[in-house]
């Protein structure tokens, strides 16, 4: 039996404000893909994760997550807002806001039980994230707080993880250390992962897919199909270049260049 | 400074049934303030405890104009008023322009009530700075409902109240009615102020709802232990301001406050710049990430 696809939007639109954000989303995002999810500014990639996650209903179409209609309160899905590092607060342990993600959304007065607090530490460990699980988030750097914000994201076996813009803020190294997690958990957990980066570079090594966001509609495409120059020039509505190395590595680069440096270029500085 | 004495019969005013009373009424409101006070700090409520206390004001002087008990009038406002702000916007800067409005009506309308209702400065004093010893059976009666109320309703909601609180957009992804518990806390507090104007006034309550939870989380940041640190040392303000009260006769609410507060600089002394178990407070260095760039650390 295979599993059903992670994301299927079926004429889908949305609209918030009275403004239509995207429409026509007719997508199928296949199980265990490595998602990157790409556009500019305001084209409406965090609105897709709230679609999915149940958080906003689409004005019109069909959608499916996880072979279901989405719902609030879905545990299958794991999710990992934008700015989440900005947010936390320094009256919580890292232990214990993973917890929440575990028996957060109980009522009544229960203690955490052995099995689960043997998740919890599983999760944390699973993210590198052991040794300061004791430690207040506030007091983590930045890339140790998305680590524990991962940690929250997959301490209930999600199926899907929705992540918005994980990358941002950290430094080249955190930023390489996160992709490399995500590569493990999608090796050893076969999880599906949708990533929404404004950066695709640092997540090339670990993409398998990309859902972009042009001229108001989703699309889903092969990463290979997506780092195409005309594409991302298209997207971004700048000039993007796409550089293959010797290493067969890809990145793409802004290939805006300033007209006062080049005229400059030659001169004895 | 003739009104400064100590009073050797204090022993006798201890056990007298004022003191019974306030010692009883004082304790249950350190008890609702005290678990409050970490839900007032990790929501970021703080401003809005302090308008609620000022918003009661009005409510206060209206229910001598009226002619009804002042707890009436202090748990319509209080509540009220609470429901007012938790119904306003999401965002912390929509909350606390819509907090600070209210709050600036509030208080004109409790001196337009203290003022047609000619209510003496003694009962607009006794608002504002709480009267602990004149409290009589009827509000213990009353604070004790109140704090049942909370304790119950706490024990129901502290778990999902906790994610809402220091994580709401994964909380409102993962089912918790993050909207309800915030109008539903904000009742809770209301309630609590409601108890905690009459002990120490709305200008002082700040030092009962906020500053043994500040304290606590200095301490510690497990959430049953800061609960249990708070309620300690709410209940340690109120019985040791009572005890002093006893002994030199003057306001309670100055020891009760002087208490709370000291317990905090203490605390805030001790901790200093660390936080929590020894932990540092600025973010922990990766070990084998110690490079440290001095850009622009030294003029040119």
């Amino acid at each position: 039996m295979t599993a059903p696809p992670a994301l299927v939007l079926d004429g889908v639109s949305v609209v918030r404000g009275g403004r239509t954000v995207w429409s026509d989303g007719n997508l199928t995002v296949p199980p265990g893909a490595v998602v990157g999810v790409i556009g500019p500014n305001g084209a409406g990639k965090t609105t897709l994760f709230q679609i999915a996650l149940g958080l906003l209903p689409p004005a019109s179409g069909r959608v499916e997550v996880l072979g279901a209609p989405p719902r609030r309160g879905n545990r299958r899905i794991g999710y990992v807002p934008q700015n989440y590092t900005a947010a936390v607060n320094e009256a919580i342990r890292c232990r214990d806001l993973v917890t929440l993600g575990l028996t957060g959304g109980r009522f009544g007065l229960r203690r955490t039980s052995a099995a689960e607090r043997a998740r919890v530490d599983e999760a944390l460990r699973r993210v590198g994230a052991g040794d300061y699980a004791e430690r207040r988030m506030s007091e983590l750097s930045g890339g140790q707080q998305q680590r524990v914000a991962i940690a929250q994201a997959i301490v209930d076996d999600a199926d899907l993880l929705l992540l918005d813009e994980p990358l941002a803020n950290l430094d080249l190294r955190n930023q390489q250390e996160i992709v490399g997690l995500l590569g493990d958990l999608h090796r050893e957990r076969d999880v599906t992962i949708m990533v929404v980066a404004h950066d695709l570079n640092p997540l090339l090594p670990v993409l398998t897919d990309a859902v972009y966001l042009l001229d108001g509609h989703p699309h889903h495409d092969p990463i290979s199909d997506v780092v195409q120059e005309e594409l991302l020039t298209h997207l971004y509505g700048t000039p993007v270049g796409v550089v293959r190395t010797a290493q067969g590595d890809l990145f793409t680069r802004a290939a805006w260049r300033d007209p006062h440096r080049a005229a400059h270029r030659g001169d004895s500085w | 400074m003739s009104g400064v004495q100590f009073q050797s019969n204090w022993l006798d005013i201890l056990t007298s049934p004022f003191m019974q009373h306030a010692l009883i009424g004082g304790s249950m409101v350190a008890i609702a303030a005290g678990l409050l006070g970490y839900f007032v700090i990790t929501r970021q409520n703080a401003f809005a405890a302090h308008a609620l206390a000022h918003i009661g004001f009005p409510g206060a002087t209206g229910a001598i104009l009226l002619g009804v008990p002042v707890t009436v009038g202090l748990t319509v406002f209080c509540v009220g008023g609470g429901l007012l702000i938790g119904l306003f916007g999401r965002r912390v800067a929509d909350r606390e322009m819509a907090t600070g409005t209210i709050l600036a009506l509030a208080t004109a309308l409790g001196v337009l009530f203290a003022s047609l209702a000619s209510a003496n400065a003694r009962t607009t004093t006794s608002v504002l700075f709480g009267n602990l010893l004149a409290i009589s059976r009827s509000q213990l009666v009353v604070f004790a409902a109140f704090t049942a109320a909370v304790v119950l309703a706490l024990a129901v909601v502290a778990r999902p109240l906790m994610f809402a609180s220091v994580d709401p957009e994964v909380a409102a992804a993962r089912g918790v009615p993050v909207r309800a518990l915030g109008v539903a806390f904000v009742v809770l507090l209301a309630l609590t102020i409601t108890m905690a104007v009459q002990v120490v006034g709305t200008l002082l309550l700040f030092a009962l709802v906020v500053t043994p939870a500040a304290t606590a989380l200095r301490l510690t940041a497990r959430p049953g232990r800061v609960a249990a640190t708070a309620v300690a040392l709410a209940l340690g303000s109120v019985w040791g301001g009572l005890v002093l009260a006893a002994m030199v006769d003057l306001p309670p609410s100055f020891f009760i406050v002087s208490l709370a507060v000291l317990a905090w600089l203490v605390v805030l002394g001790l901790t200093g710049g660390r936080r929590g178990r020894g932990a540092p407070a600025r973010p922990v260095a990766d070990t084998h990430h110690a490079h440290t760039h001095h850009v622009g650390a030294h003029p040119a």
